[in-house]
């Protein structure tokens, strides 16, 4: 840990504004995927850019906490370069690569290989964090089918992929259904992620900062990946394993080699790829 | 052999020194001062002002210096500085009426009581490019009319007098503010002023065109424009009374619209409402008339589907702090979804692909 | 008059109590210690206090129970720690401050929040001696497997009026208990076996 930087108040937001980031986020852990608005303040980051995340892991930080932060499953993308510096700078905190050294992990897009435990926070940053938003622009219109569970025009979208392509053609940002209730956007994460959400040991907050909203899945809660019993959810699998570390469960990235149309897969979860790498020195070389 | 690719902190400490590098441009020639902004390229400090939500000519001279010139880049800067601020409480309402006035144009009477002040504007000017290499200097000192003495009464309240347009809501509640309260629909009019008064001036320079085309038209007339200085007042509980704390120049656009009279109000004159830091004519003119789009429903119009009637549409998507960041996000790795979709378009063309070639060999 | 300090460090302890609520909140009858603790004036025990200094503020209306309301040091200590504007009818507030479980008002008479914005309820902080495990079977979000929990002292038909509230979800109040060095949470989600 650091000494953070004297001229911000430890980590960034005023004491006001945490307390208000802290009501919305207990509010959205007693009412599992409701979306719970917020006065997100003006960070000095884009929206769009993580400032949702940003507020809900300032609002958590201490100084006993070691963050991670990844984006696309690396920590060493541009973007959780930049997150983890404003946290290094504004709270002095400990950061880390290593998955189960964290006690907070930030993330865009993914959710980590290494299964978390109950000592760790996950923190999304989402975009939209409306999953009826794309077959109705409206807020004033989905709060009310929130309100009266009317998840039907949902449905009718899967199962109109169904009818055109033969199965769901959602493949990220897959919508769930949490403790039974909600119908909640998973932040655009693979549904490759979507099982890793259910009964998951650690808390799970997702932060959207241009939208205004908080939402929440606690610990060891349902969640259900919407499906039809005649076509059941199912994740990407690919026909080969990691070309680094020979992982055959991790959610692969495709790297471009050449021109030629040479290919590469590798995991996209920088932290476990390394590791298991290092597990396996003869592969190393 | 592939190695990840690392040094993300490396990449961005290097592009942020060319960036160092870019904003100076060639070191040869003097570097421009947050004054000379501020004095020369003063309509950019007004809009950065406006549309950052902070009264500080310098602080916005240097974003605008500091944003290379981007005036969005600048907005933003102000903006993020602005929330840290600490807030002392609210002023009273400015009285616009009791304004210094600079400029002041009405549409509506030939003569009026204060006369029609052109002040320091483009229009009438004819666009030719000054060619001369040199700036344009102030030729010979500008003769302008003695300021009136006393207070020049807005156009909307001779009206007024006559009752001939509506009677402003002169509530004592609180207003609404979308800096400390999430955005929720609908929304007052209060809100909905300040979201327009942020919002950003290209985005209402449209809609406020298209009304005029003809998507829910109003019928507008620019009853008054006024741009001059205002005295900012705050009440002191300690005092009892309120004290001038500062005083700012601000453009007021009060539009004088068509109403048939409903079943409730008379015919008369409706208004549409625009306010400014600074000297931003355009974007206070645009402000009215988005203003008075929205009002259909407290007017009981008919909601003629057109954009800028539709308040959710208007306030989600006016701020271009958050309109640029997100656009702008389309930069941000998108390897994995974008894999999740590569993966999918395969799957589907080798199922076509499938039935095509099982197709023909039934044939 | 002196008025009784708040945190110490209101950043760092604030954060501290924050955390302590949110998992006490996250994993419902878990029971979290607190340290760091401001002394309030009575009858508001510490651990009360710190989770009003955490959460609570000008933008918080707030209820007292009558045994809080009659204390005027507490009421000063509160109005400027806190800033809160305190309300008459528990239905208008954002939290509530309760010192005498056994006198609480019902449930349902706090602010539940609507179908269309649940949010809007009241938290309660109730004030008890101490927590057990022979109380009803919790299940629900936050928890593994069932668990019976019990505090006290509470009022004979609180676990049936927590069960009416879960009727209700999402809308509902949620409700912290406050022990003399813990707390645990019962948030509107849980499910509470009937007897």
């Amino acid at each position: 840990m650091t000494t953070p930087d004297p001229a911000y108040n430890f980590a960034y937001l005023d004491e006001q504004t945490k307390r208000m980031i802290r009501r919305a986020i207990l509010k959205a852990v007693a009412i599992p995927g409701y979306q719970v608005p917020f006065a997100s303040r003006e960070m000095p980051m884009p929206y769009g850019w993580g400032t949702g995340g940003v507020q809900v892991t300032a609002a958590l930080l201490g100084p006993e906490d070691v963050l991670k932060v990844i984006d696309q499953g690396a920590d060493d993308t541009t973007n959780a370069v930049s997150i983890r510096a404003f946290f290094k700078r504004t709270a002095g905190v400990a950061t880390t690569e290593r998955t189960e050294e964290a006690t907070i992990i930030q993330t865009r897009h993914r959710i980590p290989e290494t299964p978390l435990t109950a000592k760790q926070i996950l923190v999304y940053q989402v975009p939209i964090p409306e999953p009826l938003r794309f077959l109705e622009p409206r807020e004033t219109e989905t709060r009310t089918m929130h309100a009266l569970q009317d998840y039907g025009l949902m449905h009718v979208k899967l199962y109109e992929d169904i009818a055109t392509h033969g199965h769901i053609a959602t493949t990220y940002a897959y919508p769930v259904k949490v403790a039974g209730r909600y119908v909640t956007d998973p932040s655009p994460t693979p549904k490759f992620d979507n099982p890793k959400m259910n009964r998951n040991a650690a808390l799970q907050l997702f932060g959207a900062g241009r939208e205004q909203r908080i939402y929440a899945i606690p610990p060891h809660t349902e969640v259900v990946s919407l499906d039809f019993e005649d076509h059941p959810f199912s994740v990407q699998t690919w026909d080969r394993p990691c070309e680094l570390c020979g992982a055959t469960d991790s959610f692969l990235d495709e790297v471009v080699m050449d021109d030629q149309g040479r290919r590469m897969f590798v995991c996209s979860d920088s932290d476990h790829c390394a590791r298991r790498r290092s597990a396996r020195p003869e592969a190393a070389a | 052999m592939y190695v990840s690719v690392k040094g993300g902190e490396r990449a961005i400490r290097n592009a942020h020194r060319l960036l160092d590098k870019a904003r100076r441009g060639d070191p040869g020639l003097p570097a421009i001062s947050a004054a000379q902004i501020d004095q020369q390229l003063a309509l950019a400090v007004d809009r950065v002002m406006t549309e950052g939500s902070l009264f500080d000519r310098e602080l916005a001279a240097l974003a605008i210096r500091q944003a290379r010139g981007d005036l969005i880049e600048a907005i933003f800067l102000v903006r993020a500085y602005r929330t840290t601020l600490p807030r002392f409480g609210a002023s009273v309402p400015v009285d616009t009426a009791a304004m210094t006035l600079r400029r002041r144009i009405s549409a509506t009477f030939k003569d009026l009581p204060g006369g029609q002040l052109l002040g320091p504007t483009f229009d009438y000017t004819q666009r030719l490019l000054d060619l001369d290499p040199e700036a344009p200097t102030a030729e010979g000192a500008p003769q302008t009319a003695t300021a009136e003495e006393a207070a020049v009464p807005r156009v909307t309240d001779i009206l007024g007098r006559d009752g001939l347009i509506e009677a402003e809501d002169g509530s004592e509640a609180p207003v609404a503010d979308l800096t400390r309260d999430p955005l929720a629909f609908p929304a007052g009019r209060d809100l909905r002023l300040q979201s327009l008064a942020r919002g950003d001036e290209g985005f209402l320079l449209a809609l406020g065109y298209s009304t005029q085309r003809g998507y829910a038209r109003t019928h507008p007339f620019a009853g008054e424009i006024r741009i001059g200085f205002v005295q900012v007042e705050l009440y002191l509980e300690e005092l009892g009374f309120a004290v001038v704390i500062g005083e700012i120049e601000v453009t007021e656009v009060q539009t004088v619209n068509q109403f048939k009279g409903s079943a409730s109000a008379p015919p008369q004159f409706t208004r549409g409402y625009g306010l400014t830091f600074g000297y931003c004519e355009r974007k206070a003119m645009s402000m009215a008339l988005v203003d008075r789009a929205l009002r259909w429903r407290e007017l009981g119009e008919d909601d003629k589907g057109a954009p800028a009637q539709d308040e959710e549409f208007v306030l989600s998507h006016a701020d271009n702090v958050q309109a640029t960041g997100f656009v702008e996000h389309l930069k941000l790795p998108h390897y994995v979804d974008f894999q999740s979709e590569l993966e999918l378009v395969r799957k589907l063309r080798r199922e076509q692909e499938e039935r095509r070639a099982s197709l023909e060999a039934a044939e | 008059m002196s008025l009784a300090p708040g945190f110490e460090d209101p950043v760092l302890e604030g954060q501290g109590a924050f955390r302590g609520v949110l998992n006490a909140m996250a994993r419902p009858g878990s029971v979290q210690a607190l340290a760091g603790l401001p002394q309030a004036p009575a009858p508001l025990s510490p651990v009360a206090a710190a989770i009003a200094l955490t959460l609570v503020d000008h933008d918080t209306p707030l209820w007292l129970d009558p045994a809080l309301a009659a204390s005027q040091p507490l009421r000063a200590w509160l109005a400027f720690h806190c800033g809160a504007p305190v309300v008459d009818s528990p239905a208008a507030s954002a939290f509530a401050l309760i010192a005498e479980p056994l006198a609480m008002p019902p449930l349902g008479s706090f602010a539940l929040g609507s179908e269309t914005y649940p949010d809007r309820s009241t938290t309660l902080i109730v004030q008890v001696q101490g927590f057990h495990d022979e109380g009803p079977l919790l299940s629900g979000p936050g928890l593994a497997a069932p668990r019976r929990f019990g505090a006290l002292p509470l009022p004979s038909d609180f676990w049936v009026q927590l069960r009416g509230n879960r009727a209700l979800f999402p809308r509902g109040v949620d409700v912290l208990l406050a022990a003399p060095d813990s707390l645990a949470a019962l948030p509107r989600s849980l499910q509470v076996e009937a007897d």
